[in-house]
């Protein structure tokens, strides 16, 4: 079997002619990972039992020649802030380290009933509070296009779990580039859905009104597939919605449609490297029909100051909840007789189950939401959000979708960035505003840089995550022949 | 410059131990951070009002009646308790 062919479809069929069953599929992708991980390092669990159940599941199906759901025997792999039933959910935190999840993610639940295999849970920055996988408490995932370079994060293990071969999609959440940007880095397709669009119950918050579950994958197609699977209103996530059924959504031809360059995006900070070949995916639309115009987004230069004020507000509030007393990591097991007062568990199980990152966020946070400073820092942050927001709506009154790169650099190097914290969240430059409108964007491979890959990003209106899979579609069928 | 004090009640608010090298780290990289936040000081939002939420929804509600009790999903959380006793969880004392 060559796994590295494998997409939803050819699994279908593969299932559908009997040239392999799904035990034989899955326990084939256990085999890889089991041989291949100790060098990439993408898993920080594996679940063999609940795997090789669910593929017994699909093949009894395939016996009793009932119909099989849209995933079946699909191997998959989960970031491990999404809690799967049975299944330890670490968040890549010393904090949960033995936490075992009670109950299925919304995502999960639904991803069992489309017959998925999933066969672990995926590496990420510790609460997702990273660009890079090395604030992960356990161990750092590394780039499977080049091993001395980080896989993006903080969905990381993701997507090297992809890009490796280890699994056919995975899943990843996205605060403020988490899914797009390792998906760049790593050479696959990565889609944050619009805010609201999948349900967020069982996904560990980090920022709440920023955080989106989406699908990683090797290509647009399949991406689409997960997405929708996952998509949907749920009654657990008060802010989750049904998309509306609009049939004028799809892109039948690039000439009847408008793409937008924010110029912002491409003044300085880029890598040439990168600049060159986002410059000529631009050029392949252009040639294919497409009008491209240049418009702006004048508050992009504040977007990630406005990011990061809230993102680490909302996550000082979000992250209240670990503190030694309802689950988790508790000093109360460590020191019992030294311990007298409820306070001391508060502050000791805190301050040793977080890692530097995630405090130093937390920090970053009370002070913005502390007396004297909530005017000056996380209020004035929200009124820049608004700016930004209709920054977005005047330009989509004038075009259907807008072009970005993901990233204004290629994989850098293992401890390049590490110690200087605000020279890591300068990574996030060009995915952070996605989230602060909560408008849908897709990242996809757009070409190769030596090993390395480059991203490009779609943008598109809340709600219209069709025309970017689209948009998307147009430009791999013009490279895969 | 934030002062070392600032750094201990922040973090006394968010009720985190740190070390005094900790205190000294975090002096420093807060302070620089901070000071790339002013940049949001050049924006002009005398009249923009804020957002808290990227959709525009409000007040979801849901009927105010008794949901069924999952047993076994209970038994699970009171399992993740680090200290509990009866089926209760066990606190230090406050005072």
């Amino acid at each position: 079997m060559k796994l590295e062919d494998f997409t939803i479809e050819k699994i279908k069929e593969g299932l559908l002619k009997k040239e392999f069953s799904a035990t034989e599929l899955t326990k084939a992708y256990l085999e890889k990972i089991e041989k291949e991980d100790k060098k990439i390092r993408a898993f920080l669990t594996l679940s063999p039992e609940i795997a090789l159940k669910q593929a017994k599941e699909i093949d009894e199906r395939i016996f009793l020649k009932k119909e099989l759901p849209s995933l079946a025997g699909v191997p998959c792999a989960i970031k491990d802030n999404i809690l799967v039933e049975g299944i330890k959910c670490t968040a890549g935190s010393k904090i949960l380290e033995n936490y075992i999840a009670p109950y299925d993610a919304t995502v999960i639940r639904k991803l069992k009933e489309a017959g998925v295999v999933i066969l672990g849970k995926t590496n990420l920055d510790e609460f997702a509070m990273g660009s890079s996988n090395e604030n992960s408490a356990f161990f750092t995932t590394k780039n499977p296009l080049d091993l001395e370079k980080v896989p993006g994060g903080s969905s990381g293990g993701s997507a090297a779990a992809v890009a490796a071969n280890f699994c056919v999609f995975a899943l990843g959440s996205d605060t403020g580039g988490s899914i797009r940007q390792p998906a760049s880095f790593c050479g696959i397709v990565g889609l944050k859905p619009t805010y609201g669009a999948v349900s967020r119950y069982g996904l560990i918050a980090f920022a709440s009104s920023l955080d989106q579950i989406g699908p990683m994958t090797k290509n647009v197609r399949d991406c689409k597939a997960v997405f929708e699977v996952i998509r949907g209103k749920d009654e657990m996530d008060s802010t989750s919605l049904e998309m509306k059924e609009v049939n004028n959504l799809r892109i039948r031809s690039l000439e009847e449609i408008k793409i937008g360059l924010p110029k912002e995006y491409f003044l300085e900070g880029m890598d040439p490297e990168v600049e060159e070949k986002i410059k000529k995916a631009i050029k392949k639309y252009e040639e294919m029909g497409a009008k491209i115009l240049e418009i702006s987004l004048p508050h992009t230069p504040y977007a990630l100051a406005c990011y990061y004020i809230i993102a680490t507000s909302e996550a000082s509030a979000n992250l209240a909840r670990y503190d030694g007393i309802k689950y988790g990591f508790s000093i109360i097991k460590n020191e019992q007789r030294t311990i007298d007062n409820l306070l001391e568990v508060y502050f000791k199980s805190r301050g040793q189950g977080f890692g530097e990152e995630v405090r130093r966020r937390i920090m970053l946070g009370t002070f913005s939401l502390s007396i004297g400073y909530y005017d000056a820092y996380y209020l004035r942050a929200a009124r820049v959000r608004s700016l930004i927001i209709k920054d977005f709506e005047e330009a989509f009154k004038k075009v259907d979708l807008i072009l970005a790169p993901t990233s204004p650099t290629l994989p850098f190097k293992l401890g390049e960035k590490i110690d200087d914290p605000l020279k890591m969240y300068l990574s996030d430059v060009f995915t952070v505003s996605v989230n602060l409108a909560g408008l849908p964007a897709i990242s996809i491979p757009v070409g190769k840089v030596g090993n390395l890959s480059v991203g490009l990003q779609i943008i598109g209106k809340p709600f219209e995550e069709e025309k970017i899979f689209d948009l998307a579609t147009f430009y791999e069928l013009s490279t895969s022949n | 410059m934030i002062s070392k004090e600032k750094v201990k009640y922040i973090a006394k608010l968010a009720r985190l131990a740190l070390s005094e090298k900790e205190i000294e780290r975090y002096q420093n990289d807060l302070s620089k951070i901070l000071e790339y936040f002013e940049k949001l000081k050049e924006v002009d939002v005398s009249r923009v009002k804020p957002t808290f939420h990227p959709l525009k929804i409000k007040n979801v509600f849901r009927e105010d009646v008794e949901t069924k009790k999952d047993i076994e999903k209970i038994k699970k959380l009171i399992e993740l308790m680090p200290e509990k006793k009866d089926g209760y969880l066990k606190v230090k004392k406050v005072l």
